[in-house]
């Protein structure tokens, strides 16, 4: 099959105008007569399920959570990107759109991310309406901030809440959405299959978790707002329900799977401690602003440090390697974060980690500090003060700013950020891949769709930071609500689906067998070991950086891990009831499978580009070498059965209007 | 260190639950809370018995999942941190630790340490909203909010609806919950216009939910991990009163 992304034609500035107001609409007496089916309340399921119920259509909303707003979009700290220019720095929508290619290391539609850059404004917008109280100046205007791989100052926040915040918002007009009867909700009810009558995406299978029970739910058409798939490292810093099943059973129907092996591994994160350790913390990129990242020069120091013989104070300022200063002066600490993740790892492997482990470089706000401090001095009309005084001052300008990050850093290390440097490691945290969805967002699969961090759509080989927020909220408020009419128009005539019919009775039945099937292996393992093995595979192998060598042999550890996972696995409890241990032994089965795809889209790749570094392809400096004129296409893995090869599709990618360029932040 | 936990087993709404004993020899003082309540889940699992049920998901403090009274408070010893971000660190060797459910009329237990919180996204249901639908909105700077004032609205804002008010509560009251959303809503420009709507509507669905009263205790805030003030429940009142009198919608 061909892969067509069908973006409309015409010039980059004016497809997604005129595009839209061709969209066949679908009239409000039959927008009644259709129900939708959203799985996922976090931004992007939260967004699209309000707004397709302001629309008029029947909307039926699912998640695995007790409350719509605790879906994983609430940790999201730093902020979101708008195309505003409110600073007047030179910012607009085409800037957005470039930087985002460019940070995507052109492995994105042009296309789409024109289309997000240009509705990016209106989010910012409907955001304050609802009343999300975003971070503001003396003069009562917005404020922003900086993040990674951009020299503008784009970036929207409220606190370090940012996602809570939006999240928030999105949830208050669900839930008015829930109060006028326009939308259904399901707490606690996972999607464990999708239903396709006549090719087309026309229901799901739900597991009521409280009770056990499996539930047929059928509509016109199903959207997946299903988040990311980083989890299938174990440690990452995705919330710990988050998982691959919605997205990877469709894969099993039928979607294609589109470049998994792009998987973001973000450099500002709380080091591992120990063994027992369920998930790592981030630190937000934010801090990257004022925080400047080092290690020692000399590897005495970094073991006097690991050692605990020294701290951080005890290095004199000369004997310190600003490394991301160093090698990348345009950008400095602010470089993306694949950039900075690697430059990380480097300095760990020439021994210069702080941390017992080795691994783990600083993040030192002193400077910031000092600066805050004397500035705000200044404007006091204090003179002649202590070092002590601009210290406190600064302390205080710091705390404002990052209050939040700083106390939880505090409480998960114990050490205090403010007097001693955070100390820092990379952690996986975001996935690109995604399941391959066209202009319309819609998946092969005709009538299902994804938005959100669970479609591939628009971030390439590596998202730029606040752009995740960004895209989620796009994609359910100002895109996919236009966009499914080019299903439904020609769906009005449809009656309503029968939940009873035979593909809703054997798919219903196909999960009932697999449940039965985990339930009844009685092996000797916790279903939490297996994902912990997996998780270390895919992290040595399959993560900052990867070789042809340590795919296959990873791709052989899984098939062996998830043949003993059905023959030795233990699920306590019954089918029948609230079951947690279940819930993620149906998870892990699914993270098992996708996994392997990853690791198969790794080796297919034999270039390095954003998140994925091949060792085989770098430059004499070590930075990633692309390779533009093999491997400028989306790959679309299609399911071909159970220990079946999956059949790679391209997509090739078209860049009418930015040059391929070396990714250059020096 | 060492540590015998007294948790509370019962295995769905109907039946009838007790504290079981459990003795834990090896727990690591940078741990979380919640890891080493999976090291004894795995330690059951082991031995084939079942897992405690008990909520959380994103483990940073800010989902609002995670519950648990911990030596009868809610989410632990340590103010202003959720039970998931609680380390073993201010705990001792020897120690014994009592972990039950949330207790309220509103919450009922569905199993071992997990409680149903669907009253409070009913609150928010009758009220706790902008009645703004998507593509309505103006320009966002084209409403300047002052800095205190958004900040204010902000602090309000931050609740992450755990429910540890109401369970610290003796009256199992919701004010706090409520008022958090009253006000942050009616502190904003974009919020007051239906200030008044919302905070009746909201009131009268805490009401049917069967929350308590407020006799002042301010329990709550005592326990609310992310510091919501009473000045809110003041708020509300003021706003409530207010509306009382006006409203032609009573
Ligand atoms: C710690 C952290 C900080 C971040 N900070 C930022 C930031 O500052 N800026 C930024 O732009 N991005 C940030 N991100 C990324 C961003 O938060 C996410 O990419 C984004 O929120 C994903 O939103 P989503 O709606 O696609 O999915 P989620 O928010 O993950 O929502 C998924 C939803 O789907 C439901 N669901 C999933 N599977 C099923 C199923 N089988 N059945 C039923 N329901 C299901 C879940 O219950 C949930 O409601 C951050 C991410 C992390 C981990
Ligand atoms: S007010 Fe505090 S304790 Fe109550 S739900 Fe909100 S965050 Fe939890
Ligand atoms: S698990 Fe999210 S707040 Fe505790």
């Amino acid at each position: 099959m061909k892969l067509d992304g069908k973006v409309p034609a015409g010039p980059l500035a004016e497809k997604w105008t005129k595009y839209r107001s061709t969209i066949p609409l679908v009239a409000p007496n039959n927008k009644r007569r259709i129900d939708i089916i959203v799985v996922g309340s976090g931004l992007a399921g939260a967004s699209a399920a309000a707004t397709l119920g302001e629309l008029g259509y029947n909307v039926k909303c699912f998640t695995f959570h007790d409350s719509p707003r605790r879906a994983h979009s609430i940790a999201a700290q730093g902020g979101i990107n708008a195309a505003k220019n409110y600073r007047n720095d030179g910012d607009s929508v085409y800037r957005l759109f470039y930087d985002t290619i460019k940070g995507g290391d052109y492995r994105s539609r042009e296309g789409n991310v024109h289309r997000l850059a240009e509705v990016s404004t209106s989010i910012i917008d409907q955001a304050v309406a609802q009343g999300v109280p975003f971070a503001r100046e003396y003069g009562g205007l917005l404020d922003n901030r900086s993040f990674g791989g951009v020299q503008v100052s784009r970036t929207f926040y409220a606190r370090g809440q940012t996602g809570q915040q939006l999240l928030i918002g999105a949830y208050q007009s669900l839930s008015r959405q829930i109060s006028l009867g326009s939308v259904e909700m399901f707490n606690r009810h996972e999607m464990i299959d999708l239903v396709k009558v006549d090719g087309k995406a026309r229901g799901i299978i739900a597991r009521n978790l409280l009770t056990g029970e499996l539930e047929r739910h059928a509509a016109h058409t199903v959207v997946l707002a299903t988040g990311g798939y980083g989890n299938v490292f174990y440690l990452s810093t995705n919330a710990m329900m988050c998982n691959v099943t919605a997205a990877w059973r469709s894969v099993r129907r039928g979607a294609y799977m589109a470049n998994p092996c792009f998987t973001q591994i973000h450099p500002t994160c709380i080091p591992q401690s120990g063994e027992y350790q369920s998930k790592l913390t981030l630190m937000s990129e934010s801090l990257r602003n004022d925080g400047r990242v080092w290690v020692p020069k000399n590897q005495e120091d970094a073991k006097a440090i690991r050692e605990g013989r020294k701290t951080a104070l005890d290095i004199p300022e000369d004997q310190r390697d600003y490394f991301l200063e160093r090698r990348y002066p345009a950008f400095g600490n602010l470089v993306p974060r694949d950039v900075a993740s690697r430059a990380a790892k480097v300095a760990c492997d020439e021994g210069l980690g702080v941390a017992p482990t080795g691994l783990a470089v600083f993040l030192d706000f002193s400077a910031a500090i000092e600066r805050y401090g004397k500035s705000k001095a200044h404007a006091t009309g204090l003179h002649d003060v202590s070092a002590d005084k601009i210290r406190e001052l600064g302390e205080a300008v710091v705390e404002e700013k990052y209050g939040n990050l700083f106390e939880m850093y505090e409480k998960i290390t114990g050490e205090n950020p403010y007097k001693l440097p955070m100390k820092i490691y990379p952690a996986v945290h975001y996935t690109m891949g995604g399941l391959w969805v066209d202009y319309n967002l819609m998946t092969n699969v005709p009538g299902l769709f994804a938005a959100g961090e669970c479609n591939f759509s628009d971030h390439g080989a590596n998202r730029l930071g606040a752009s995740a927020l960004m895209q989620g909220l796009a994609d359910g408020y100002f895109v996919l609500p236009y966009t499914i009419g080019t299903f439904l128009a020609d769906d009005i005539r449809t009656p309503r689906i029968d939940p009873n019919g035979p593909e809703f009775m054997k798919a219903e039945q196909e999960t009932r067998d697999r449940i039965q099937q985990l339930m009844s292996v009685g092996g000797k393992q916790s279903v939490e070991s297996f994902h912990r093995r997996l998780g270390k595979i895919m992290w040595d192998y399959c993560g900052m950086s990867r070789n042809a060598d340590g795919l296959k042999t990873a791709r052989k550890m899984i098939r062996e891990l998830r043949a003993e996972f059905y023959q030795d696995v233990f699920v306590p409890g019954s089918a029948n009831d609230f079951n947690p241990e279940l819930e993620k032994a149906l998870r892990v089965a699914d993270f098992l499978e996708m996994g392997e795809l990853m690791i198969l889209d790794a080796l297919d790749r034999q270039e390095s580009c954003g998140g994925h570094f091949r060792e085989e392809y770098q430059t004499p400096e070590g930075e990633a070498l692309r390779d533009d004129a093999n491997f400028a296409y989306v790959s679309a893995w299609e399911y071909k059965g159970w220990e079946e090869e999956p059949e790679l599709h391209k997509e090739e990618l078209v860049f009418e209007n930015v040059e391929l360029k070396t990714r250059s932040y020096k | 260190m060492k540590l015998t936990l007294k948790v509370w087993r019962q295995k769905d709404g109907q039946a009838k639950g007790k504290l079981e004993t459990y003795v834990l020899d090896d727990v690591n003082s940078h741990m979380s809370f919640l890891e080493m309540l999976d090291v004894l889940n795995e330690q059951l699992i082991a031995k084939r018995e079942e897992p405690i049920a008990f909520e959380h998901d994103c483990r940073e403090g800010i989902c609002g999942t995670c519950s648990l009274v911990i030596n009868g408070q809610p989410h632990g010893p340590m103010q202003k941190t959720t039970t998931c971000q609680l380390h073993m660190r201010h705990f001792n060797d020897g120690d014994t630790i009592v972990i039950e459910p949330y207790r309220a009329v509103a919450f009922p237990v569905l199993k071992d340490l997990v409680v149903d919180r669907a009253a409070l996204d009913r609150i928010i249901q009758a009220g706790g909203f902008v009645s703004v639908s998507t593509g309505q909105a103006q320009d966002a700077n084209a409403i300047p909010v002052e800095k205190d004032q958004a900040s204010h609205a902000f602090d309000a804002a931050a609740c992450i609806g755990c429910g540890a008010c109401i369970a610290a509560c003796p009256n199992s009251s919701a004010m706090l919950f409520t008022s958090a959303k009253v006000s942050h809503l009616a502190l904003l420009p974009q919020g007051k216009v239906e200030a008044k709507r919302r905070v009746l509507n909201m009131v009268k669905q805490m009401d049917l939910e069967g929350f308590g009263n407020c006799s002042n205790i301010t329990a709550c805030e005592a326990e609310c991990p992310k510091g919501i003030s009473v000045e809110n429940i003041a708020r509300m009142n003021r706003e409530y009163l207010s509306a009382s009198f006006t409203s032609e919608e009573l």
